[in-house]
């Protein structure tokens, strides 16, 4: 599976898709693929609110519970529920209908600093 | 674990990393007059053959059956079927900890998975885990749950909850940056519920409660909104009052002790743990499950185990992430031994002995009972004379009862707490009955 070239990606294996001060979050194929079959997702509530680098959430899986860290400063505006009921999603479509979360930057400056396509592509090759 | 040999250099490289000068200085915590006491033993000079001896001698001190034991306050005097200690005993179960193995552990998995399931049915509730280390430590952990799952910092607990679980509490919620809002007791012993301030993650209340006094829990539940309903509970009082899951309690913690383990001084105890189905994951602990293997077997295994330390490390749910095994184990096979009705029967003749005893007691010219609200198995007696010298004449005639300067603790200066089981005969109720009479 290809990384969309729209997205911008964090070394903590998040996506976020920009569309003005907001962005749609989701974890990336290959935090998906290293986690395996993930059973449970603990989102934030709409209106709650994040610097970047807080930890936002859980993705737990048959292996581990992970961490999902914010790549950017923001206000959480929508959560994707119907991952409560089909948390498979995250693996069967991590970067489309298994996004999480969506985020009313702070600073949409802050994206600037998070990786393109091709560079997270490199960093997960070499990782 | 394979054994490391460490040389002074290793030692001192291992000291200075921590920024310690020298071993003593890495126990500075460890108060004076304990280190004194210690040194006083005379130990660091003694032969092998002395030092046995001394310590056997202080072993010896540590003797139940010393005296007739009315002591409660969370450890009991039960009787042990003989049938406990021939099980528990077996090779095959004689573990401190749940086994990783699943594949050759499946007898002891099995017996956590029906230990987990009883506790379930005594306490009216969905999941447990497969233990704590004590009612203290479980009571504690029940206090950080219910802040993780509400993300509040505010914890209510009832005045009248036992000193010891109390400590615990207030260090665990002291570390973790938890406020405690105390509730007091009303003049009949019971907690005064509807005093205590909204926006609370938790209330705690213990019934029996430290008192001895069953506390009036119906409709609770509704009128502290999304907050934990945490009850901290005798786990024999079960076999005659409402479980509290039927009462919407949402975590039930207690002591397993009365199940089955010897009342030793300081322990080992058993933390039990219960709680509803959707807050498993928030649940510290660890749980046994049932599966089918590959073949289709039924089958045990540890499971939701992605939480705890040795995959989740420091952000772990609990960092008790282990088990009192064979103490689990012990209560699983009591309660089995029992069954429901015995259960029952044992449950009724301890309150029936503590009435009779309270009874008489407070029959004594000066002497009553300090609530007049319903009661298990311990009540408090309000005693005429100094309740210490009344405590000491107890002692030197073979009748044991606790220290009067814990319920002092608990704000009442002129009382005796006694705690009563199925153990004790009518003549030594008796008994105390006519020493209290004659020391008065």
């Amino acid at each position: 599976m290809g990384y969309p070239t729209q997205f911008r990606y964090s070394k903590e294996h998040e996506w976020i898709d920009l569309a003005g001060d907001r962005a749609k979050l989701g974890i990336t194929e290959h935090a998906q693929s290293e986690l395996g079959d993930v059973v449970f997702v603990e989102l934030p509530a709409v209106g709650t609110e994040f610097k970047q680098g807080d930890t936002l959430g859980t993705v737990e899986s048959v292996k581990a519970v992970s961490d999902i860290y914010a790549p950017v400063g923001g206000k959480v505006v929508e959560v994707n529920s119907d991952l409560e009921a089909s948390p498979e999603t995250i693996n069967q479509d991590p970067h489309g209908t298994g996004w999480l979360i969506v985020l009313q930057l702070t600073d949409p400056g802050e994206a600037d600093a998070l990786l393109d396509a091709a560079a997270y592509e490199k960093f997960v090759n070499e990782e | 674990m394979r054994y490391i040999a460490n040389s002074d250099a290793d030692r001192r490289e291992m000291l200075s990393a921590i920024g310690r000068t020298s071993l003593d200085d890495l126990f500075s915590d460890i108060p004076q007059p304990v280190k004194d006491k210690f040194q006083s033993l005379g130990l660091s000079s003694a032969s092998e053959m002395e030092v046995s001896a001394k310590l056997e001698r202080l072993a010896s001190l540590n003797n139940i059956s010393q005296g007739i034991s009315f002591l409660g306050g969370g450890v009991y005097d039960h009787y042990i079927p003989s049938a406990v200690k021939h099980v528990t005993a077996r090779e095959e179960f004689y573990t401190a900890y749940t086994p990783y193995q699943p594949e050759i552990s499946q007898g002891t998995l099995t017996a956590m998975f029906e230990f987990q399931t009883l506790l379930c049915e005594l306490t009216g509730m969905e999941i447990a885990n497969a233990s704590m280390y004590d009612g203290a430590t479980a009571l504690a952990e029940a206090a950080l749950m219910a802040t993780r799952a509400t993300k509040r910092k505010v914890i209510a607990v009832t005045h009248a909850l036992f000193p010891h679980y109390r400590r615990v509490l207030d260090t665990y919620c002291w570390a973790a940056g938890i406020e405690i809002v105390e509730i007091p007791t009303g003049a009949d012993g019971r907690a005064e519920l509807s005093q205590f301030a909204p926006g609370i993650a938790g209330l705690i209340v213990q019934s029996p409660n430290a008192f001895g006094i069953v506390e009036e829990l119906d409709g609770v539940k509704e009128s502290i909104g999304d907050a934990l309903l945490i009850v901290a509970t005798n786990p024999i009082s079960l076999g005659i009052l409402t479980p509290p899951g039927s009462y919407g309690a949402d975590i039930v913690t207690g002591e397993g002790q009365p199940l089955g383990i010897p009342a030793s001084f300081g322990g080992p105890l058993l933390g039990l743990f219960a709680t509803r189905n959707s807050y498993l994951r928030q649940m510290p602990g660890r749980v046994v499950g049932q599966t089918i293997d590959a073949d289709g077997n039924l089958g045990y295994t540890m499971t939701a185990q992605t939480r705890e330390q040795h995959i989740r490390r420091q952000k772990a749910t609990s960092n008790i992430c282990t088990n009192a095994q064979l103490c689990a184990l012990t209560a699983t096979v009591y309660l089995a031994s029992l069954g429901g009705d015995g259960l029952r029967q044992l449950s009724i003749l301890n309150l029936k002995n503590a009435h009779y005893l309270a009874e008489r007691l407070s029959a004594i010219p000066g002497c009553s009972l300090a609530f007049r609200s319903p009661f298990y198995n311990e009540f408090v007696l309000r005693v005429p004379a100094d309740p210490r010298k009344l405590w000491r004449g107890l002692k030197e005639n073979g009748i044991l009862v606790e220290d009067p300067r814990l319920l002092a603790s608990l704000g009442i200066g002129d009382g005796l707490r006694i705690a009563v089981t199925e153990k004790r005969t009518r003549e030594e109720l008796d008994r105390l009955v006519d020493l209290v009479g004659g020391m008065r």
